[in-house]
């Protein structure tokens, strides 16, 4: 039963690469950056197969609103080759391990220019057929505000100035009525404080205490 | 008796109802405004992760929502009031709930009508949400100022 398992899992094994899965490739999907910083561009893949010494990757730019797609980096058989006749003359760098199936690249100094779109395309031998993943850059001037932030931010203050008006307004009945239930105490000794906290009149959110001579205008006021 | 509070809560929910399709109908509106602006400065379409190129409109969206937080929030203490006020007491709170209501709309049509021209094209600026806010704002003004005067009795 058990070597019986064993070799089916091993035919299994065997079969799937001979029909040479397609190769995944992994990008991100945007990437923001600001005019003169520099930006990283992942690439990464996943294929069946153990990765080959001829494993190669090419990146090509695509600027906003243009047709015309140039090659801009290329690594094949362990040696990078980077641009050095186009837009990113002298801007690029291979920061990829290819051993670990990394293609990164590295660009120095963004301009608004660089808006575009980079293609990553990888191939691991004899794992070719795969769909190259495209990740746009869009380079900024100066940090954009995002959509709803400003919204949200405007609702959550008024919101906030209510409730905090809410507790003030509750906090100063609260206040003023116990300033008003203590001056009782200390004008009338002995009888009050027991009685009153006994019948669970310490809260003194609603507490109407009778009138003592000179405080009537006080309580009138608050009521 | 019963009609005069039928006829109230009748105008404050009238007033809610134009105040919530104004600010439904006119969400999208925002976004056709921005994607459009970005579409005729750039050439691609606008990305993914959506920036808002004009502080304005999301100033208007937010004072629309807060109208219609306000005017919920007087329609609820109006029931609280009407239950737990004392004969004779008047419905300040839901008045000045509901007329701040009206202010915000008021600032939103007026924030609106400012700093659309500048931006858009003639089509986009006075779509039926704008008016159906220019109407719901002296309808809830009107609604605030009668539970101000209202007076409680029985």
């Amino acid at each position: 039963m058990l070597t019986f398992l064993a070799l089916t899992s091993v035919a299994l094994l065997g079969i799937v690469p001979e029909q040479s899965q397609a190769i995944v490739i992994y990008t991100g999907w945007e990437r923001h950056a600001l005019v003169g910083s520099d930006v990283r561009l992942s690439c990464s893949f996943f294929s069946w197969r153990w990765t080959s010494e001829d494993v190669s990757f090419s990146w090509t730019y695509r600027p906003d609103g243009s047709r015309d797609t140039i090659s801009i980096f290329h690594y094949t058989r362990g040696v990078p080759y980077l641009d050095n006749k186009g837009p990113f003359k002298d801007r690029l760098e291979f920061v990829g391990n290819p051993g670990r199936r990394d293609g990164s690249i590295l660009i120095k100094n963004l301009d608004l220019s660089d808006n575009g779109t980079f293609t990553c395309d990888a191939k691991n031998p004899p794992d070719i057929v795969g769909r190259p993943s495209s990740v746009r850059l869009l380079v900024f001037e100066n940090v954009p505000i995002q959509a709803g932030v400003i919204t949200g931010a405007i609702i959550g203050v008024v919101l906030g100035l209510l409730v905090l008006i809410v507790v003030i307004y509750y906090l100063m009945r609260f206040l003023v009525a116990r300033r008003v239930f203590s001056l009782s105490v200390r004008s009338v000794s002995g009888l009050w404080p027991a009685a009153l906290c006994q019948s669970g009149f310490c809260q003194g959110l609603e507490l109407k205490p009778e009138p003592i001579p000179g405080m009537d205008t006080c309580v009138a006021k608050l009521a | 008796m019963l009609l005069l509070l039928l006829g109230i809560i009748f105008l404050h929910l009238a007033a809610l109802v134009l105040l919530f399709v104004s600010t439904i109908v006119s969400s999208n509106i925002y976004y056709t405004l921005t994607h459009h602006h970005y579409r005729s400065v750039t050439d691609s379409p606008p990305p993914l992760f959506f920036f808002s190129l004009a502080e304005w409109i999301q100033a208007v969206q937010a004072v629309m929502i807060l109208s219609i937080i306000f005017s919920c929030l007087s329609l609820f203490l109006f029931f609280c009031q009407l239950f737990t006020l004392q004969k004779g007491g008047r419905f300040f709170l839901t008045g000045t709930f509901q007329i701040l209501a009206s202010l915000f709309v008021m600032s939103g049509a007026i924030i609106y009508t400012v700093m659309s021209p500048e931006w858009v094209l003639g089509t986009y600026s006075f779509g039926y949400s704008y008016i159906l806010a220019w109407v719901a704002f002296p309808l809830a003004l009107i609604s605030g100022l009668i539970y101000v005067i209202l007076r409680k009795r029985e």
